[in-house]
This record gives C-alpha cells, sequence and structure tokens, in this order.
C-alpha cells in the first residue's frame, strides 16, 4: 500500500492540500455560523419579524467554506481525480498544490471565526437597532476582505501550476 | 441629483381650527414639526394622559385582532410581505370613524372572551394534573379520607418508592413486632407505592410512627368520595370547561367579520395619538398656537396657499439657517434613486453638501454586476424583482426602491455575465454535451476571466482607480462649489497626478510587463513620474495648512505623503471583484459537475434538475448577499472616504403612520 501512495505521492499531496482547503476552511464557517445561530435564535424568542435580518448575519461568515470547497474542488478537478483519469502528477506539482491550498485553509479558517464573532455583535446591533442593519451589516464584511484576499491567492496559484513545466 | 431645497414653516392660527389643520398636515405627510418656543404666554400642553388612553385602545383593538386570527387564520401568500397596505376609500374610513365605539365594545368583548378561556385552560391543566394523581388510587373503593371503624385505625397513603406486601410486612414488623397490619397494595410504580393498611384501634399510634419510619406519607389532596367517583367528577368538569371555552371561543369568532374595522381601529388610535404627540411640540396661547416645522420648498408654497385658504391660518417661510436640525431631502432621477436607501444606510449628506445618489448608482450597478458576473443569476435575480414590482402595487416605497435596484444590478449582471461568458456557470455546455452529445462552447463576448485571470485582475484595478478618481473629482467639485477652488488643487489634483503619474511610470518599467501585458515608452514613463514629484511637492506644501507654525506644516504635509500607502491599499481592495466574480462563476461550475454524476437515464435527469435547481439557487442567494454586501464596503469605505462628510438628518414627516391602512390624501 505504501509503494502504491509513494509512487502517487504527486497526487497523494495534491489531495491533501484540497483536504486541508476544504476542512479547515469548512471548520471556521461552521463554528462561525454555528455561533451566529445560537445569537440569532435568541433574538427570535423575543421578535421574530427579523428573522430575515438575522438570518443575513448568520449567512456572513458561511462563505469561507465555500471558498474552500471551490479550491477543494479546483485542485481535483485539475489533478484529475473528479474524471477517473488521474493525471501524471510530479511530486513538485503536488507540493505546489499542497502549498496553494495554505493561503484558504488558514486565511479562511480564522477569518470565518472573527466574521462570527464580529457577526454576533452584528445580530445584538440589529436586536436593538433594526434601523442600522446596513452598518452592522459592514463591519463582519471588513474581515470577509481577509478571506477574499487568501482566495484570491489560493485560486490564482491554483490555475497557474497547470502549465508550469515541472 | 441635488439634495432639496427646504423651508422652515411658522404657521400661526387659531385654535379652533387645530385639530383640522393637524388632520390636514398629517395626512398630506409633508412636513417635519419641530418643538416652537415657548414662553410665558405661549405654553405647552401636556397631552400624555390622552396619548396613553389612545395607544391603550389601539393595543386593545390590536389583541382583539390576533385573537380572531387565532382561530380563523387568514390565508396569506408567501409572498404577502411585498404586498404593502391596503388602500381605504373615504366612504370606509368614516363609516369605521363613526363606529368607532360599536367597535370598541366588541374588541373588548373578545378581550374578555379570550382572557376568560385563557383562564378556563389554566384551570383544565390543573384539573388534569389532580387526574393524573388520582389513577394510583382508583383500586380503593372508600373516602380517601377514611380513618377507620369502632375498633379499626385504617392508614391510606403512600411510600415514595416501589415496595411489594411482603417487604413492606417485613419492615413494618421490625419497627413495630406488636402490630398486625392488614395491607393492600393499591398501585406500585417506581417512585410511588399506594397502601391501604389497616390495623387494631389501640395499636394505632405505633402503627403511625412504624408506617413512618418506613417513609408513610398521607395523600396531598385527599378526596371525601372514592377515587373514582372523584376522578369522574373531574372529568366532567373539564368537559364542561371544555364546553365553555367553545362557547367563548365561538363567540370571538362571530366576529370574524370585524376584522378589517379591528385592524382599523389599531391603526385610527396610533395616528390620533401620533397627533397628540404633535401638540405637545406647539406653543399654545388662549386662542391660537404657533407650529413650526420643515418643508421641501415646493410642498411649503402649496401648504402656505392652503392653510390660508381653507383655515385663516397665517403662514410664514423662510430660509433655514445651517443648523444641525433642518432634514436633508435627496431627489434623484428614477435611474438613481434606488440606491438612495444604501446611503440611508451609511449616512445622508449634510445639506450643503453635494448628493452623491448619481455617481455612486452608476457605480454600484456596475460593481455589483462584476461581482455577481452570471448571466443567467442576473436574469433570475430581475426577472423576479420585476415580477414582484409588477404584482404588488401598493408594496411599501422603501421596499420597492430596494427591489428596483435590485432589479437594475441584475440587468448589470446580465451584461457582465455575457461580457465574461457565464451563463449558470458553464451550463450550456455541460448540457450540450452530456445531454446530446454535442458540445456547444459559448464564448465570452470579452474574455473569459477563469482562463485569463491576470487580465480580469488587471481590469478589477483599472476600474478601481477610476471610481477613486471619480470620488477626488467629487472632493474637487465640492471645493469648487464651497468657493475654494485651489483647495481642489492641494487636495484633489495632487493625488490625481500622484497616483495617475506613478501608474503611468510603473507601466513604462519592464518588470510589470509580464503581468500587465503593456509597455509604455520611457519617455511618457518619465513625464508620468514627474508629474508625480509635482504632485507630492503639492501635498508636502499645501496638505498641512491650517497650522501656522511653518515647521509643523510642513511635517504634516510629509504625513500627507503618507496617505499613498492608503491610495496603494484601496485600489488593491478591488481585488474583490475578480475573486467574488470567479467565485460565482465556479461554483456554480462545480454544481453542474454535481448535477451530471446521476449520467443522462431517467433518474439522472431527474437528479440533473434537482441539483442544478437547488444548487443554483443557494449559489444565487449567497453570492448575491456577497456582491451586496462587498459593493456597499468599496461604495463606503474606498469612495465616500474620498470626500463624503455625511451625518446628515434624515426627513421624519409628520404622517400617517399605521400598519394595515393606507391613509394618504393625494396631492
Amino acid at each position: 500500500m505504501f509503494n502504491t501512495l509513494f509512487s502517487n505521492s504527486g497526487l497523494f499531496l495534491a489531495l491533501l492540500g484540497a483536504a486541508f482547503a476544504t476542512t479547515l476552511a469548512g471548520i471556521g464557517s461552521a463554528i462561525a455560523v454555528g455561533r451566529a445561530g445560537t445569537a440569532a435564535a435568541g433574538v427570535l424568542t423575543e421578535d421574530p419579524s427579523k428573522f430575515g435580518k438575522v438570518l443575513i448575519f448568520e449567512l456572513l461568515p458561511a462563505t469561507q467554506g465555500i471558498y474552500g470547497l471551490l479550491i477543494g474542488f479546483l485542485i481535483i478537478q485539475n489533478v484529475g481525480i473528479l474524471s477517473g483519469v488521474a493525471a501524471e502528477v510530479s511530486i513538485a506539482k503536488g507540493m505546489l498544490y499542497f502549498c496553494a491550498s495554505l493561503p484558504i485553509a488558514f486565511g479562511g479558517l480564522v477569518s470565518a471565526l472573527y466574521q462570527g464573532k464580529c457577526a454576533v455583535a452584528g445580530i445584538a446591533t440589529v436586536n436593538k437597532r433594526p434601523d442600522q442593519v446596513g452598518k452592522a451589516l459592514l463591519l463582519p464584511a471588513m474581515v470577509e476582505t481577509y478571506a477574499i484576499l487568501a482566495l484570491l491567492i489560493s485560486m490564482l496559484a491554483v490555475f497557474g501550476i497547470p502549465n508550469l513545466a515541472i | 441629483m441635488a439634495i432639496v431645497q427646504m423651508r422652515k414653516i411658522s404657521v400661526y392660527a387659531l385654535k379652533k381650527h387645530r385639530k383640522d389643520i393637524l388632520e390636514h398636515l398629517q395626512r398630506r405627510g409633508v412636513i417635519e414639526i419641530v418643538c416652537s418656543p415657548f414662553d410665558d404666554r405661549f405654553v405647552q400642553e401636556d397631552t400624555s394622559s390622552q396619548r396613553n388612553v389612545f395607544l391603550k385602545s389601539s393595543a386593545a383593538a390590536a389583541t382583539a385582532w390576533e385573537a380572531i386570527n387565532k382561530y380563523c387564520y387568514e390565508k396569506k401568500s408567501l409572498l404577502s410581505s411585498f404586498e404593502g397596505r391596503a388602500h381605504i376609500s373615504d366612504e370606509d374610513y368614516y363609516k369605521f370613524v363613526s363606529n368607532k365605539d360599536e367597535i370598541m365594545r366588541v374588541a373588548a368583548e373578545i378581550n374578555l372572551c379570550e382572557k376568560k378561556q385563557a383562564e378556563l385552560k389554566a384551570e383544565i391543566l390543573k384539573l388534569e394534573n389532580q387526574c393524573t394523581m388520582l389513577n394510583a388510587w382508583l383500586e380503593l373503593d372508600i373516602s380517601m379520607r377514611f380513618k377507620g371503624t369502632h375498633s379499626t385505625r385504617a392508614f391510606i397513603g403512600s411510600f415514595p418508592d416501589a415496595k411489594d406486601s411482603e417487604t413492606l410486612l417485613k419492615e413494618l414488623a421490625v419497627k413495630a413486632p406488636d402490630v398486625s397490619f392488614d395491607l393492600e397494595i393499591l398501585s406500585t410504580s417506581t417512585d410511588q407505592t399506594c397502601v391501604c393498611a389497616i390495623c387494631h384501634k389501640k395499636y394505632s399510634q405505633q402503627a403511625e410512627e412504624a408506617l413512618r419510619a418506613v417513609g408513610f406519607s398521607y395523600p396531598p389532596l385527599p378526596t371525601k368520595a372514592t377515587p373514582r367517583e372523584r376522578l369522574d367528577e373531574l372529568k366532567s368538569r373539564i368537559k364542561e370547561y371544555e364546553k365553555q371555552i367553545d362557547d367563548y371561543i365561538s363567540q370571538i369568532t362571530k366576529n370574524v367579520g370585524m376584522r378589517n374595522a379591528l385592524k382599523f381601529m389599531e391603526d385610527y388610535f396610533v395616528m390620533r395619538a401620533d397627533k397628540y404627540d404633535v401638540i405637545t411640540r406647539l406653543s399654545n396661547s388662549k386662542r391660537c398656537f404657533i407650529l413650526t416645522g420643515y418643508a421641501t420648498a415646493e410642498n411649503a408654497e402649496k401648504l402656505e396657499s392652503d392653510l390660508t385658504t381653507k383655515y385663516e391660518a397665517y403662514v410664514e417661510l423662510e430660509e433655514p439657517g445651517d443648523g444641525k436640525e433642518v432634514p436633508t431631502v435627496l431627489k434623484n432621477n428614477s435611474f438613481a434613486r434606488p440606491v438612495e436607501g444604501v446611503i440611508e444606510t451609511y449616512s445622508l449628506p449634510q445639506r450643503r453638501e453635494i448628493d452623491p445618489t448619481f455617481v455612486m448608482s452608476i457605480f454600484y450597478y456596475i460593481l455589483f454586476g462584476i461581482m455577481f458576473s452570471d448571466a443567467g443569476y442576473g436574469f433570475v435575480m430581475a426577472l423576479a424583482c420585476f415580477i414582484c414590482l409588477k404584482k404588488f402595487k401598493r408594496m411599501e416605497e422603501g421596499l420597492k426602491r430596494s427591489l428596483k435596484m435590485f432589479m437594475y444590478c441584475g440587468i448589470s449582471t446580465i451584461f457582465w455575465g455575457a461580457m465574461f461568458g457565464s451563463f449558470f456557470g458553464d451550463a450550456i455546455t455541460v448540457i450540450s454535451e452530456t445531454f446530446f452529445h454535442h458540445k456547444i462552447v459559448v464564448d465570452a463576448i470579452w474574455f473569459n476571466p477563469v482562463k485569463e485571470p491576470m487580465r480580469m485582475l488587471m481590469f478589477s484595478f483599472v476600474l478601481g482607480i477610476f471610481h477613486l478618481f471619480a470620488g477626488l473629482g467629487m472632493l474637487a467639485y465640492k471645493h469648487i462649489k464651497s468657493g475654494h477652488p485651489m483647495y481642489a488643487v492641494y487636495d484633489s489634483l495632487s493625488w490625481f497626478l500622484i497616483v495617475g503619474g506613478a501608474i503611468v511610470y510603473l507601466l513604462s518599467m519592464d518588470m510589470l510587463y509580464n503581468i500587465t501585458g503593456v509597455l509604455l515608452p520611457t519617455q511618457v514613463g518619465n513625464v508620468g513620474g514627474i508629474l508625480a514629484i509635482i504632485g507630492a511637492v503639492i501635498v508636502v506644501f499645501f496638505s498641512g495648512r491650517e497650522s501656522v507654525n511653518p515647521i509643523k506644516r510642513l511635517l504634516k504635509g510629509l504625513y500627507g505623503i503618507y496617505g499613498v500607502t492608503s491610495y496603494l491599499s484601496d485600489i488593491l481592495s478591488y481585488s474583490r471583484l475578480l475573486a467574488l466574480g470567479l467565485a460565482t462563476g465556479v461554483i456554480g461550475q462545480v454544481f453542474n459537475q454535481i448535477a451530471i454524476i446521476g449520467g443522462t437515464g431517467v433518474v439522472g435527469t431527474i437528479v440533473f434538475v434537482l441539483v442544478f435547481v437547488i444548487g443554483h439557487l443557494l449559489n444565487i442567494g449567497i453570492n448575491a448577499l456577497g456582491a451586496y454586501v462587498h459593493t456597499n464596503r468599496l461604495q463606503f469605505v474606498e469612495f465616500f472616504n474620498k470626500f463624503y462628510e455625511g451625518d446628515g438628518k434624515p426627513f421624519e414627516p409628520f404622517a400617517v403612520k399605521t400598519k394595515h391602512y393606507n391613509v394618504k390624501e393625494d396631492i
């Protein structure tokens, strides 16, 4: 089994990268959405009519998980796991795919956690001042910037790797 | 695209017209009433007690209406929140008003019935608890209070755990060896054993002590009748209560026809309470009163002629001062008006500021379109908004504005989606290849960002620079309008030169050729560099111009140069156009890939349709939210940061603020 793994270690590393991106960013979003969801449920006990507003806040930190999924999907598509015909992936390329997954894996994880905190605070704002939803929405969105920047680098790297002659 | 001229209105009128004038103003809803000055002769009137009475009546009507709704559910469609308030005809209005005592009597009756039935329900719950308790005693065919006969003593009670008679008798024999018990176990459960124990009367003392030592206790509610009889009695009482509840409910539901009247009453009393609230802001003498407020110039003149002719009032119009209490009203063409709501969520401009709505709206639609960037999604969004707008004519103004905004954003998205060749991701290619075995590739009209991400990144930056320069242009316009054209050179032109010059200079360097694909001749680059230096010199010498001390001024100017970093981060911030645009397209492609997993058979087609619809709807939801939030961010942080002050006061006219009915007079 180890022999097979070693002969395909490029593929293995690439898949590890895909797993990293999807899992870590997903964990961040899951925790953050969970936290925001419990805060939102608290608001609903007092005023169910705020459902639409608090739902938006709950969804804000959900994007990191999707960005992670995106990078993971792009990697497994590039190395041919999806089509069932695994392309020849050199160890160097596998390593590169792995590195490409790191920005969104860690950037996504941490930014989701903090965006979640911000979203919880935003839900509290909306509970007291429903008219301030526009401003309260912008504060968690600031945190998201760093997830987007991480996604950008991961994505540009994954797009670029197949064209490299290594 | 302007901030509307406001007028300060002072109305001097006789008190006998006060009610009519206020009602007139309320129905017109065009004037914001502020506190008039008070002195010895003109005093404030305290109306809080009347106001509270009205609010209470309104609440009573509302609870009565809710009670009816509880039993006769009013069918509402899923989209009912778009519907807006119903119009009420004058005829109905006066019919309801003249019947208001009768309607409120019914409301009180309904509320009383509702209260009574709630009390009965609580009572039933209590009785049902008692019934459950009695169930353990049903084996007993004598009264639970039975204490014994002439020569016996009976103990009816329970132990707090499960016991059988053998162990019980053994335990009792240990505690009271002399006493012999006749023990009947009535029921056993894990946490209670009900027994009837009989012994000779002369041992009653010892017997009781022994029983207590083993854990015996008397029942909390011993019945006089046998438990069976008592249970039947309780059950019949519950039945009776249930019948009473039904009666009360039918008394409530027979008033179902009053539903609209009650809804109207809720609104009507809120209107009256609002009116009394406004009265506290007037200054009153014995026979006349003064009302002060703000209205737009156009409405103010109409009001003046109306009030003077109809109510013999004297109306004075003046230019309002520069005070902060003067409200801001925006007026824009139908293209830009929808984004006024976005400006309101940030902050309205001050009255002397320029209205950024129009310039912002152009960029708003463009930026949203690029981030959402899928022709199919744009079509779905624009169509959904269009149908809602057509179907629900009475929709509230704010909601209508938002839907219009998203409709325009959707149209822009269709445009950019076509430019970048995305239609539900790569749906056309995937469907044609999988189901028709003939691959159709839809080419982008301009270029495909998935294939040429660097080109898209450059485009994002260029657009961002345009956006920032528009902000700087607004700053220049603001300075020129306020009579300081040189400030425009110091604060605005200088940065145009620095940023523009630096970009030209960078484009002439070999280093960036690989990324941008543009190489300017060295001479042009040098001109750019010189312009940037001129700009920087202006900033160094003039950005600290408020300081009199020349050294301080120079230091401040040098610090001003540090602002270059903020321009750098501002421009880089537009890379989100690429990231979010790609995310929409690629996630769409992911869903298409998942959808075709089921193959082309009947099941495969069903799976395809399900995954396709649900997946793309999910993608629309999450990416429309992202595009909305991040378009706002680019406007608020990158664009407004250049010139906008905000902090204007929103216009809150004295109007009919109702929940169910729209009572507004057309002007």
